[in-house]
């Protein structure tokens, strides 16, 4: 617990990943942020994933 | 290990495309010198397709090249030949060709002869007839038909003899130079027709060709700001036809569209074609016209893109923006993300903006399912009706069904290889 109040008594810096909104909010409130525009595997289309997961054996 | 397989046949599948030298050896007839052409072949834009499932400015074109080669002397006469069956109907890509929108080729054409020093093969292209009415945008009147009867006796023969003078061109520098000059190679040519002209016409005017027919050819050239299309074209056909066919290999050596379906070849599945309904473009349209006079997505263009020039290079050519909308920040953004999906940087055609790093090359089919980022195509828009012509210019993607039935076919190959438990 007392690892996680020094953190947070600290400069944050964050990385954001998935919802664009998050970083936003934290950038109006001068944190240091980057966005990862990330998505899920195949846009989240479960037979494409299975199958590239197929091929990265 | 599969994975180290198809990392091995991908860096060869680069290695080839990188490693052409497009290089314009002449011009010579379509009937005499394009493999498996006969006077009553009509090649076309796009994957393979009938006359039943043909759009407006695909017939039209078929249209007037039946007209044109006195194969039927009016409108009616050439659609029931064309329905008859006594015509072969083919893709340009399967005859080394390819032809922008319609496409369409028939034997008395005159045609670009360039070659891929590096491995030896040849592609095609016929000769932009230039801008408005066109047969490559369906139309077939008397005006279209006498430009491509003046195309075969004059411009032809005269640019022949100018190319026999002049020795042969090497393409990929020209290329790599208009690049560096504005243009994209697809829907901006500006720069790439000016430096066609400038290497060409010393040498134009030393043939034997009358003055005027001297005069007539230099003014068709310097009228018609995509000229050089109709090479560039060529040069990335004949660029990415040695990466088809290594196995194990998912990188994309062909898109094309036929105005119905767009269509997609990737290299470890040899020549089988992908298709889907081709997209409408969006973009801005010229006044008068609209979204809903549109055609479907068309022509063998889209070869630029599938080598790393054209949508893929559009952050050299901002001013493209005024013509398919955007800022020239969109322009960068959108070649910026072509690198998720490619294989490589290429190595001869660079962006200055983006401080000179090569333009993304090597679409791979599993880079786009996993990213869902298709690749951008920058086009002009065609009317659906044939015979209108241009009506717009945009943006516009394959439909994403073409990879992923691709990455489906790959999968159960590898399968049938026992290559995947």
């Amino acid at each position: 617990m007392s690892n996680i109040n020094e953190l947070f008594n600290k400069e944050l810096k964050v990385i954001n990943m998935g919802l664009k909104s998050f970083a936003e909010e934290l950038k109006s409130q001068d944190i240091k942020v980057v966005h990862v525009d990330w998505r899920p595997p195949a846009g989240g289309n479960k037979k494409m994933a299975a199958l590239l997961a197929k091929l990265k054996k | 290990m599969l994975q180290e397989r198809i990392q091995n046949a991908n860096k060869e599948a680069l290695n080839r495309i990188l490693s052409a030298q497009p290089t314009l050896i002449g011009i010579g007839v379509a009937g005499e010198i394009v493999p498996g052409m006969t006077k009553k072949t009509i090649l076309h834009a796009g994957p393979p397709i009938t006359w039943d499932k043909m759009s407006g400015p695909l017939r039209g074109a078929v249209i007037g090249g039946l007209i044109y080669e006195g194969l039927a002397s009016n409108e009616e006469e050439a659609i029931a030949l064309a329905k008859s069956g006594e015509i072969t109907f083919d893709s340009c890509h399967h005859h080394d060709m390819v032809g922008p929108m319609a496409g369409v080729v028939t034997a008395s054409m005159p045609v670009w002869i360039v070659q891929n020093t590096t491995f030896g093969n040849y592609a095609y292209c016929t000769l932009n007839e230039g801008l408005g009415k066109v047969l490559r945008y369906g139309a077939f009147s008397e005006e279209v038909i006498n430009r491509l009867k003046w195309m075969e006796k004059v411009l032809g023969p005269v640019l022949k003899e100018a190319l026999e003078l002049k020795g042969h061109i090497d393409l990929k520098t020209m290329i790599a130079q208009v690049v560096m000059m504005g243009d994209e190679g697809h829907n901006r040519n500006k720069a790439g027709t000016s430096l066609f002209i400038r290497e060409i016409a010393p040498f134009v005017v030393q043939t034997s060709f009358s003055n005027e027919d001297k005069v007539e050819v230099l003014k068709f050239m310097n009228s018609n700001d995509h000229f050089f299309l109709n090479l560039t074209m060529p040069a990335c056909k004949s660029t990415m036809e040695p990466a088809g066919g290594i196995e194990y290999s998912t990188i994309v050596y062909t898109m094309a569209r036929n105005g119905t379906e767009f269509g997609i070849r990737v290299s470890g599945l040899g020549n089988r074609w992908f298709t889907a309904p081709a997209e409408i473009i969006d973009g801005l349209f010229f006044p008068g016209f609209s979204a809903d006079d549109a055609n479907p997505d068309i022509g063998d263009s889209v070869i630029t893109e599938t080598t790393g020039i054209g949508g893929f290079a559009m952050a050299a050519a901002p001013a493209i923006v005024q013509f398919v909308g955007g800022t020239p920040q969109d322009a960068i953004n959108y070649s910026k993300s072509m690198y998720e999906i490619t294989e490589a940087e290429n190595n001869t055609y660079k962006i200055p903006v983006l401080n000179f790093r090569g333009t993304a090359t090597g679409i791979d089919i599993m880079k786009v399912v996993e990213t869902t980022i298709l690749p951008i195509i920058n086009t002009g828009i065609a009317h659906k009706e044939p015979g209108v012509g241009q009506v717009g210019a945009g943006l516009v993607r394959p439909p994403m069904k073409c990879f992923e039935d691709a990455l489906e076919a790959f999968v159960a190959s590898m399968e049938e290889k026992g290559l995947i438990e």
